[in-house]
């Protein structure tokens, strides 16, 4: 089965290819189920390989397999292979996995679109990057999987391009994301100066031999990748291109800002993470950077309210739990947060895109009420996705929350503080966006009178995933942790001497494991009665708060005002310089040159012409003159 | 130098073309004294020479001076000044 890994990259690949090129032609029920299909068959191909891993010895589950040899110039070699190990291979799962539920509730979701095919041949393109990203066995290959998931999702943003929000949502992404990618291509460089090579299994094993620990080498390298990861998972300080990107189509935002394209950065972080162990520093940034991004956005998404960007924030604000455990070295519990975030995300924002099928594309929560009367499975299952996020005890969220918790108590208890009280802003907004949309009173009557609930095409990938967000979490039960075990020889065989003694090697005592356990239990039912007391009780209470705290609210409504920072320290100045160019520059500067050059090559003739005076007469005397002068200076000389 | 001087100061086409004429007989004139003074037949070949540039020169001067007289009607060579700048 190892041999056929590469079946998992071919299938979305002719996918891609027989929709770009035959798509119109072979009608819409066709291109839905081939798309679909492929993906599929890339998900079952996926099941084979993991099970074929399951079925050997935890030490042995790590394979390369070279399709063919990309480039060599010199020393540098560098391979079109993949890297089949735990991780990847979890990887995998989820993008194959949740991205063909994503392409069956499309079928749905887009079915009186224009351009029907164009939108299933840039999903299946999708897969085939983000498979690349994640197979991928050297540094190289896996920038070409993360440019090309930047272009799919660009071009995924800016899908209905008449829009000029999203026109313009998708060419920030691409440029904020851009930033970071330039940070990636140097790391690249960075790696492939010390260690000669890219391939990961090879950097990873000479790492801890080239770089001394906290070796400005290695701070640099690993600086540069945290660049990128922030860019392409959205943390500060290039987090603002996420919430724009809503103006895709909803499956976009479930399948790539969601469950799996935003990811690459803490899956790129974890692959590296026997470089990361060997900055200190780096690793305490990315800890901050999580810790603030976290807080940071689960504070806008209370503010929100439009249903889409609640789960945009709300998924900043993930990643950046997702970061805080990347930096305290506990990488198995960001996987694990990375796949139980998944799948509740994914839920969440198809049951949102259900929700705006239902009200003919209306987003804005305020004008939602009592919806789950009329959309029964909608609710149910947003419900328990919202559940998950709060990280309501015995669904997928708390789990692996309380675990990346947990870690963070191990190694800096103020990280504890921060991922706690985001925990329990993220219990209030999870469940304000359940309470005030589908609870209460109707509050627009002709929308209410409208809404309907989804066809079956999107509701049954809303119960699978419902059904995954509820059982993901078991996998990773405390004491028994299947997912740890499995993951472990991915992360510890890579850097043993670096991660000892660190926060995650030590164990505390089994009774605190159940206090903090409870207390994370505690702070998300706590979070989430709040929400009930202030969106369904006592609705006058934010009101009241607002006049309150009216700085503080607008503060967060705006932002945090980094939109506006950017504008005005980044772009007006950049506009104001290439207006400098355009204006100056270009029209007096080079334009100036070049006129002035015509010029004085004009003025220079307009004076010869005098010369030329079309007598015959003086034309003779000037050879006359010129002759005797010839004769003159060879005789005196 | 009479000839040179004719060149010079005439205006009429004729004239000039004339004087030209007269130029080249002029350095025949001492190409053939100077060749016998020194005794050396190059000169004596060399005015042969000119002789049979000097025909052609006249067949393709006097065509000239036939187009400008057609043209212009005049023989005054300030009224030919079509290169003036």
């Amino acid at each position: 089965m190892l041999d056929t890994a590469w079946l998992m990259l071919l299938f979305p690949a002719l996918g891609t290819l027989i929709l770009a090129f035959f798509g119109r032609r072979i009608g819409r029920r066709v291109v839905g189920w081939l798309a679909c299909g492929m993906v599929l068959l890339s998900f079952l191909t996926a099941v084979g390989v993991f099970a074929t891993l399951v079925g050997l010895p935890a030490e042995e589950r790590s394979h390369q397999i070279v399709l063919w040899s990309w480039m060599t110039t010199g020393a540098f070699h560098v391979d079109v292979a993949l890297l089949i190990d735990q991780l990847s291979i979890i990887m995998a799962l989820i993008v194959t996995g949740i991205g063909f539920l994503i392409h069956v509730y499309s079928i749905g979701y887009m079915h009186d679109d224009a351009r029907y095919s164009r939108f299933f041949t840039f999903l299946n393109f999708f897969i085939l990057m983000m498979l690349t990203l994640v197979l991928a066995n050297n540094y190289l290959l896996m920038y070409v999987g993360w440019e090309g998931v930047g272009l799919a999702s660009y071009l995924l943003i800016g899908f209905w391009f008449e829009k000029p929000a999203a026109a313009d949502a998708g060419k920030k992404a691409f440029i904020v994301n851009r930033i970071g990618d330039f940070g990636l291509a140097l790391a690249i460089m960075f790696i492939w100066t010390s260690f000669g090579t890219l391939n990961f299994v090879e950097v990873f094993e000479k790492a801890p031999t080239v770089w001394a620990v906290g070796a400005s080498v290695a701070t640099i390298t690993t600086l540069l990748m945290l660049l990128a990861a922030t860019g392409k998972s959205a943390q500060i300080p290039l987090f603002v291109w996420l919430p724009d990107a809503m103006e895709g189509p909803t499956p976009v935002s479930a399948l790539i800002h969601a469950a799996t394209m935003v990811t690459a950065g803490v899956y790129m972080l974890a692959r590296s993470g026997a470089l990361l162990s060997l900055a200190p520093t780096t690793q305490t940034w990315v800890a901050v950077i999580g810790a603030l991004t976290a807080l940071m956005a689960a504070t806008i998404a209370l503010t929100q309210t439009d249903l889409k960007r609640i789960l945009a924030y709300s998924t900043i604000s993930q990643l950046g739990f997702m970061f805080m455990a990347v930096g305290v070295g506990a990488y198995t519990a960001a996987i694990f947060h990375l796949m139980t975030h998944a799948f509740f995300k994914a839920l969440l924002f198809l049951a949102a895109g259900s929700v705006m099928h239902a009200l003919a594309g209306e987003i804005d929560i305020r004008k939602m009420g009592n919806l789950r009367a009329k959309l029964p499975t909608t609710y149910w299952t947003y419900l328990i996705g919202a559940a998950a996020l709060a990280g309501i005890p015995l669904f997928s969220g708390f789990f692996s929350k309380d675990e990346i918790l947990y870690y963070d108590w191990l190694t800096a208890p103020l990280l504890w503080l921060v991922g706690a009280i985001t925990a329990a802003l993220t219990a209030v907004y999870a469940f304000r966006s359940v309470f005030v949309p589908f609870w209460g009173q109707e509050r627009d009557k002709k929308l209410f009178s409208h809404a309907h609930e989804s066809p079956r095409i999107m509701t049954v990938p809303l119960i699978v995933l419902a059904i995954g967000a509820v059982l993901a979490g078991y996998l990773g039960l405390p004491r028994l942790s299947l997912f740890e075990t499995w993951l472990e020889p991915v992360f510890h065989a890579k850097a043993p001497e670096a991660l000892a003694g660190a926060g995650p090697e030590a164990v505390l005592s089994i009774p605190m494991v159940w206090v903090l356990l409870a207390v994370s239990g505690l702070i998300a039912i706590g979070g989430a009665y709040a929400a009930y007391r202030l969106y369904i009780v006592n609705t006058d209470v934010p009101a009241r708060v607002r006049e309150r705290l009216g700085w503080l609210v607008k503060l967060i409504e705006n932002k945090y005002y980094f939109d506006w920072a950017y504008d005005k320290g980044i772009v007006g100045p950049l506009r104001q310089l290439s207006a400098w160019f355009a204006d100056v520059a270009d029209k007096r500067g080079i334009d100036g040159a070049v006129n002035g050059l015509a010029a004085a090559t004009g003025w220079v003739g307009s004076q010869a012409r005098r010369l030329q005076t079309g007598m015959v007469g003086i034309y003779a005397l000037s050879i006359l003159l010129g002759a005797v002068a010839l004769l003159a200076w060879f005789a005196i000389r | 130098m009479p000839e040179r001087t004719g060149v010079l100061i005439r205006r009429n086409v004729l004239i000039i073309f004339m004087s030209v004429e007269m130029m080249l007989n002029a350095v025949n004139l001492s190409f053939v004294a100077l060749a016998y003074h020194f005794m050396d037949l190059n000169g004596q070949i060399f005015v042969l020479m000119v002789m049979v540039v000097a025909a052609a020169e006249v067949a393709v001067g006097l065509a000239i001076v036939m187009t400008i007289v057609r043209r212009k009607d005049t023989t005054n060579i300030e009224d030919v000044n079509l290169l003036k700048g």
